[in-house]
């Protein structure tokens, strides 16, 4: 197998300045990549249909996979009689738990499940056996034919009630004796002295703030291809964001030798956290084809994928937070309930995340968070791009914006007074280095013409801000280790193309563009003379995988580091033929060229092949690590660091029917500063991108499940991309990206992340001019019609006729 | 197993398929054609869009009977022997696909608008679109690919 690009672009691969792409970025020339509008690697292979996805891939003999799913939402496996399904003709293997008895979990300390579930079930949907049959037809006949008597067990889908109950049986085996086994982890941490905070407040603003749970719904759903060789070699292909980490649990749930296991992942059609865990279908396609010797596909249905989630935890958020008269804050206080469903997944991470992620970019004299993740009869919670918190976020940026009322103080100016700087700490201690934030206030400010309509819209149209922070990358991996986070290998042909050897996860957010860019930029080479071969784990080097906004910083750093390695050996080559010095050699334009000399010069094949003659067969790899003395001296404070973080502004406009409480957000600016962007119109999609889908949380998204009165408690509600609804092109608002760059001093030429920072603000920015809008506040998600409707009848018995405040249209004091 | 007979892309095909399956079953596992993508199965996200005599259709929820007879363009089939679609073209320029899963999809339903509204307003191409999902861009990057298609198309 070949890595997973097919095409590489037309021309040199530079796209033409124009239609609104923004050539932004500082002093770029058009010898320059980095900074510039530049075609994707495989930009043209996915517009041609050529790029191949899991799905479209096709094995000789292969069979296909279907998985047998929980009708009950916590029950107990009484037996499981496969007999009927195996005698059916066309089937060639079935496997149930008991088949693949070591349990696993992204997250090292909370392996808390099985490919298929051994002795319980704990969602409606959860995977009890699988079959491996000739098609998808006797497949899914052959899973009636499996007789499964369940026991049911008293079910958990409050996760207060989770939390509350004395007793057993739990939806887990307690950790330890006198524990719930109905909690996957408690954390309580405290910064400064919140009290005095509170003592010292002028206004104090307590609110309770609910964030409804919402999936990823990729469009691709997952698929996997295991194909088991006899030599003990089993490959898996899989739609996934970790192959590294997914290489690691297949070993060992499957019992094979590491060495033995490949990961192969193609394209993969969009992801979001969704696929950043190992998956059922991973093993199971593994597992049947480790017992019936042939490749055996499993594709989930779109219903699968809803109960696979591993989406957006319901939070219930309770903050108290106080501020002096002229704004600046003094303390701020959470409780914080997660809504975990039936496995930890990240959850660990989660519930940290849940507090750790709010210190920035404000100034928070003191701080105190403490949050719970219940387990709850539900598919199970996990990361969602902005992961753990996107929902803090809503809830604090709504808080500052009642402050920002309570003092008479403009949102944005109040924002500006508690900007926490750059090259600091936050008072959980975690390292701060470049920051853009106040960039983003001003350019959004200026963008959406704040200052005259904040309070001047006429009723029923409004504006509000919100800001925020997000990591690029996690400081510590998954698993602790010393090695480094992100590695690759570069390879030189003597036709002068380069050969990127990357390890990362293209999920559509371009990394296999960015390491092209970055050896383009470094060594001169055109685009169309670079290969990326990626995304398998026999031939390139790891990379931990496409999670929290990791692989520009990392890997970028990573192949900076390779690509000027192999820099320093052309240039040392080139430079003894000409007897020059070494940094007078410059590599631009696919040519070697001498530096105040222009008559001199040489293509860079020559030059690549005069320093092979010197060096030998010329390769080179680059690794990164994070640096270890960024994070706080105290347990958990590794969870948050990160090398550098993003800052994010957004100002949403929204106009609100109060006859029937739909909203409409008519446009959203979005300011952020990442660092630099490496390529202007790819970090403009992803802005635009998460501030879709921000919106989409705000106003459309509920991932929710049945009660009994409603049937069957626990049964998704609506487990298709028609009922669980996503915006379409006409739902969606126009979308302005103002790129912001503070040239972080330990990114990729100044790059940070701008992948998931963006998603955000725009819920609390919609809030918030939900509320400039009709003077109600929307405290909990979606702000669908009947939930605003009720907001204003609630507010002024349906005869909501004016802002709270200022009288319309009227001046605000600032 | 039933033959069925299709002209797709100019090619006159024909395979072997059950009887009940789609026009999008049988592109992808029955021709190899996999450029169509299956992403709901149920006519909901518009992965599967191709084109049946012009117009842009759910290739996932139509019995691939009813396409017998017909001329059905796919997205293998918008490029020339030398080059790509503009409008394709355009998608790799303007960053409008990300992941690509949609963008098969996408393309069919933009090259429908254009064949029939060579000259569409921003408006026009949103209501063409509004059967497509794409999950990754925010649908921005999709309408100045499609804008700037249609002007290369027109010169």
């Amino acid at each position: 197998m070949t890595g997973r690009n097919e095409g590489f672009g037309a021309g040199n691969g530079a796209a033409p300045a124009a239609n609104g792409r923004r050539d932004v970025t500082s002093g770029a020339s058009p010898l320059n990549t980095i900074g510039r509008p530049m075609r994707k690697v495989d930009g043209l292979a996915k517009a041609t249909g050529r790029a191949r996805y899991t799905d479209d891939i096709a094995l000789p003999g292969m069979l296909h996979g279907k998985i047998l799913r929980s009708p009950h939402p916590h029950a107990r496996i009484v037996s499981i009689d496969t007999s009927r399904a195996e005698a059916l003709e066309g089937v060639h293997g079935v496997v149930t738990g008991r088949d693949m008895p070591t349990p696993y979990g992204i997250i090292p300390w909370t392996p808390d499940e099985h490919p298929l579930c051994v002795d319980k079930v704990r969602y409606i949907g959860d995977g009890v056996a699988a079959v491996a049959a000739v098609d998808e037809d006797t497949a899914i006949a052959a899973l009636d034919l499996i007789d499964v008597a369940y026991e049911e067990l008293p079910e958990y889908f409050d996760p207060h009630e989770a939390i509350a109950a004395p007793s057993g049986p739990y939806i887990h085996e307690p950790r330890k004796p006198g524990w719930s086994g109905n909690v996957t982890k408690v954390v309580k941490l405290e910064f400064g002295d919140v009290d005095a905070g509170f003592d010292e407040a002028d206004v104090i603003a307590e609110h309770d703030y609910f964030f409804e749970g919402t999936t990823h719904t990729p469009i691709e759903p997952h698929c996997a291809i295991g194909l088991a060789e006899g030599d003990g070699k089993v490959t898996v292909w899989s739609a996934t964001q970790v192959p590294h980490y997914l290489h690691r649990e297949l070993a060992r749930v499957l019992e094979v030798d590491p060495a033995k296991v490949r990961v192969i992942q193609p394209p993969v059609g969009g992801a979001f956290g969704g696929k950043s865990e190992p998956f059922d279908l991973e093993f199971c396609v593994a597992k049947l084809s480790m017992l019936t010797g042939r490749p055996v596909k499993i594709l989930y249905t779109r219903e699968e994928v809803f109960y696979a989630h591993r989406g957006r935890h319901p939070f219930h958020m309770r903050y108290r937070t106080g501020a002096t008269s002229d704004g600046m804050l003094t303390s701020v206080d959470a409780r914080i309930v997660l809504d975990g469903g039936a496995y930890a997944s990240f959850g660990l991470v989660t519930t940290y995340y849940s507090g750790q992620l709010l210190t920035a970019p404000y100034q928070m004299p003191a701080y105190r968070f403490h949050s719970t993740r219940a387990y709850t009869n539900k598919p199970a919670c996990g990361p969602k791009r902005g992961h753990g918190s996107v929902q803090p976020r809503f809830a604090f940026e709504v808080q500052l914006d009642r402050i920002a009322e309570l003092l008479e103080i403009d949102p944005i100016e109040l924002r500006r007074r508690n900007f926490i700087g750059a090259n600091t700490r936050t008072v959980n201690e975690l390292r701060v280095t470049s920051n853009g934030f106040l960039e983003c206030l001003a350019e959004v400010e200026r963008a959406s013409d704040w200052k005259r309509k904040h309070r001047r819209l006429p009723f029923g149209r409004g504006v509000g801000v919100a800001g925020s922070t997000y990591i690029s990358g996690t400081n510590y991996p998954i698993y602790p280790n010393e090695m480094p986070q992100s590695g690759i290998q570069l390879q030189v042909d003597r036709s002068g193309r380069v050969a990127i050897f990357s390890g990362a996860s293209e999920i559509g957010q371009g990394v296999d563009s960015m390491v092209a860019y970055v050896v383009a930029e470094e060594l001169g080479v055109p685009l169309d003379h670079i290969r990326v071969l990626a995304g398998d784990t026999d031939f390139t080097p790891v990379d931990l995988g496409a999670y929290s906004s990791r692989v520009t910083f990392m890997l970028g750093n990573a192949c900076l580091q390779a690509a000027r390695k192999l820099k320093a050996m052309v240039q040392g080559a080139v430079a003894e033929e000409w007897e020059a010095k070494p940094r007078e050699v410059l590599l631009a334009g696919g040519m070697a060229l001498r530096a105040g000399d222009t008559g001199t010069g040489m293509p860079l094949r020559e030059a690549f092949n005069l320093a092979e003659a010197k060096f030998g067969t010329l390769g080179a790899t680059g690794s990164y690590n994070t640096p270890k003395d960024v994070h706080g001296s105290y347990r958990g404070g590794t969870i948050g660091a990160s090398p550098a973080y993003s800052f994010t502004a957004h100002v949403a406009e929204v106009e609100v029917d109060t006859e029937t409480g739909f909203v409409t957000v008519d446009k959203i600016w979005i300011a952020h500063d990442c660092g630099r962007a490496l390529n202007p119109v790819l970090v403009a999609g992803q802005m635009e991108g998460s501030a879709y889908m921000g919106f989409a949380e705000a106003l459309m998204e509920e991932h929710i499940f049945k009660s009994a009165d409603e049937g069957r408690a626990g049964l998704h509600n609506a487990p298709s991309l028609l009922d669980y609804r996503i915006p379409t092109s006409l739902d969606t608002p126009a979308l302005e990206s103002l790129i912001v760059e503070s040239i972080d001093p330990e990114g990729p030429y100044g790059a940070k992340e701008a992948g998931e920072g963006p998603l955000h603000p725009s819920i609390p920015a919609i809030a918030n001019a939900i509320y400039d809008a009709v003077g109600v506040r929307m405290d909990s998600l979606p702000f669908s019609p009947p939930r605003v409707w009720r907001a204003l009848q609630a507010a002024d018995g349906g005869k909501v006729s004016g802002r709270i405040g200022e009288a319309v249209g009227a001046g605000h004091a600032v | 197993m039933e033959v069925v007979r299709l002209r797709v892309n100019g090619d006159e095909r024909s395979c072997g398929v059950p009887a009940h399956y789609t026009l999008l079953e049988t592109l992808r596992y029955g021709l190899g054609l996999t450029g169509s993508k299956q992403g709901c199965d149920k006519g909901d996200c518009g992965a599967c869009t191709v084109i049946v005599d012009g117009r842009a259709i759910l290739s996932c929820i139509t019995p691939v009977w009813e396409a017998e007879g017909r001329e059905v363009r796919t997205v293998e089939g918008l490029a020339s022997a030398v080059e790509a679609h503009p409008v394709q073209d355009e998608f790799d320029l303007n960053g409008a696909a990300q992941c690509g899963f949609c963008t098969p999809g996408i393309l069919c339903s933009s090259v429908a608008l254009l064949d029939r509204n060579p000259t569409p307003t921003r408006e026009e191409i949103r209501a063409a679109l509004a059967g497509n999902l794409c999950r990754c861009t925010g649908y921005e990057k999709i309408y100045d690919a499609v804008e700037a298609a249609a002007a290369r198309l027109g010169t």
